[in-house]
């Protein structure tokens, strides 16, 4: 447990001068504040907008753009970004013969790639709803006071992490192997192009590729009316076939690439 | 024995690289490993690392085996393997204050270690603007900042000019002399091995050809008689005709190998009484840079 602490903190030392590490703070950060200059200066044409709708309108911008595409691309980054560090200045000979387990080198790697993505997407939940309050106090013509949207929020982007262990683990396994940036990067963006088709196609066992995982996560989320007279509510069905199928792949493909990494001769 | 392996073995693919090896490396030696430039020096220190996994053989490390000690035996060993690994977009503080971190070393240690290796006043400096003696001593400040009781150095002075080279066989030396440390160091220049190793052991092709201390490896060495005559070619085969073996034939020398003082004088006498002048006639100890390229140079089999 030392060894795995260590060595986490160890990946947050090194990399937090890199490009994986900003882009986990930058991304949400550049998307929120753009979609939110978008709505402050549009915004009489949402004027009469009930709370409700404001809040979708502006949650959707910022999922779609999100969601969608960018989610699938970072998450491809990260798992590249974490080992590229090893690649690049030729450290895994290094790493692997400290007195550290390999255990714990290999999944204190994994968390980090894991814990960027739950930061980055954590920023997007703050930001999402603090830019929405924020807007709503600045404009009160729109009318975000009116309605809270952030417990569904927080229930999308917890199912949106979720749904990206699929292709983390599969992305971090990829890139651990091969040092070459080319190879999982290509293998992730014609996977993640796929995953889009199968998304659009809708076909019945797109919930079986991973890469599709994202755009599912963000399809059923409309709000219904629960009860009569009570104000309509998101309902959010966190665990679907899609990521349980996600998640046995994150835990299958990091089981498999611990044996893999144990028996890798270093070259 | 700091190491000791038997039979270690391990090719790639199909290629052996390492053949049946079996390595003594006593406490408080500096172990020169030489070999030529692809002769499996490399791949034997990241057997002895457990970066390769053996095929055949055993290895143990203070009298260990990796199977069940590999974190005990590595919190006891420094090492540098080829190019120094070091983190380009970190300054050089930084790629040792990560060591320490995983280490759980003070920070102290790590200005310690950029004074001993005189890279203080660049300590703030990203490693990629380094020159590579800056590297390569960075590499070496990384191997030494645990205080390891083994040292694993593949070619440390690879890419240092001869005031650095001086500064780390001197560092070696003391290291050992006064810390009581092991240092394992391959090479492939003999001269550079002769001014500190205590023992030697040369591999090439992937077996090892000679083990020992290093006045084992110059008393294997037979002395020969070096003569500087005008017509080399000629003396050499009055010379050979009379019986004496001449090893080696040059525009100004030739070299037969010694028996006695009393041949030595017959063989000038030889010389003389035939017409060829004698410059100068005395016994040489078989150069040690030649006497490595004769045992290296044996054809693969």
């Amino acid at each position: 447990m030392k060894g795995f602490i260590l060595s986490l903190r160890s990946e947050f030392y090194k990399s937090r001068k890199t490009l994986g590490f900003w882009a986990a703070i930058l991304l949400p950060l550049i998307i929120c504040l753009l979609v939110s200059a978008g709505f402050y200066v549009k915004s009489a044409k949402m004027v009469n907008m009930p709370g409700l709708l404001v809040w979708m309108a502006f949650s959707r911008a910022i999922l779609n753009v999100m969601g969608s595409l960018l989610l699938p691309i970072f998450v491809i980054i990260v798992g590249y970004s974490v080992n590229s560090i090893e690649h690049k200045a030729d450290t895994w000979k290094t790493l692997f013969s400290l007195p550290i387990s390999k255990w714990s080198v290999y999944s204190a790697k994994y968390a980090y790639a894991l814990l960027l993505v739950f930061i980055c997407l954590l920023l997007f939940l703050g930001l999402t709803v603090g830019l929405g309050n924020l807007l709503g106090i600045l404009k009160p013509e729109l009318k975000f006071s009116e309605y809270s949207m952030s417990k569904a929020l927080t229930q999308v982007y917890f199912k949106l992490f979720l749904s990206s262990l699929g292709i983390l683990s599969i992305q971090f396994l990829l890139s651990l192997l091969w040092s070459d940036f080319l190879k999982p990067m290509g293998v992730g963006f014609v996977c993640t192009i796929i995953g889009v088709i199968l998304g659009v196609t809708n076909w019945e066992y797109t919930y079986l590729f991973p890469y599709s995982h994202q755009m599912m996560a963000l399809r059923n989320m409309m709000p219904r009316i629960k009860g009569r007279g009570t104000a309509p509510e998101f309902v959010i069905d966190i665990f679907t076939k899609d990521v349980y199928v996600g998640l046995g792949i994150a835990v299958v493909v990091f089981i498999a690439g611990f044996f893999i990494v144990q028996r890798k001769s270093i070259k | 024995m700091v190491i000791q392996t038997n039979g270690l073995t391990f090719s790639f693919g199909s290629q052996p690289v390492v053949k049946s090896l079996s390595l003594q490396v006593p406490e408080g030696s500096i172990y020169g490993f030489l070999g030529p430039n692809g002769a499996g020096k490399t791949t034997t220190i990241k057997l002895l690392l457990n970066l390769l996994k053996s095929q055949a053989g055993d290895i143990k490390i203070f009298g260990l085996d990796y199977e069940h000690h590999r974190e005990e035996i590595l919190s006891q060993i420094g090492s540098l393997i080829e190019q120094p690994a070091i983190y380009g977009h970190l300054t050089g503080r930084e790629n040792l204050l990560n060591r320490a971190l995983l280490l759980q070393l003070p920070e102290s240690r790590v200005d310690e270690m950029l004074k001993l290796v005189r890279l203080s006043q660049f300590a703030q400096r990203k490693a990629s603007n380094y020159s590579l003696g800056m590297k390569q001593r960075l590499g070496i400040a990384l191997a030494l900042l645990s205080d390891p009781k083994l040292l694993l150095l593949d070619e440390p002075t690879n890419g240092l000019d001869p005031n650095g080279i001086i500064e780390i066989r001197e560092l070696l030396i003391r290291l050992v002399k006064e810390h009581k440390k092991t240092v394992f160091i391959s090479s492939h220049l003999l001269a550079e091995m002769e001014r500190m190793a205590t023992h030697v052991g040369i591999i090439n092709y992937g077996e090892l050809l000679f083990q020992g201390e290093i006045k084992d490896l110059q008393s294997i060495s037979a002395p020969l008689v070096r003569i500087e005559t005008a017509n080399t070619v000629d003396a050499a085969n009055l010379l050979t005709k009379n019986g004496y073996a001449v090893t080696d034939v040059t525009d100004d020398h030739l070299f037969v190998a010694w028996q006695s003082k009393q041949q030595t004088a017959e063989i000038n006498h030889l010389l003389n009484q035939h017409g060829y002048a004698v410059y100068s006639i005395h016994k040489v100890q078989k150069d040690l840079e030649k006497l490595f390229l004769d045992i290296t140079q044996t054809p693969a089999k």
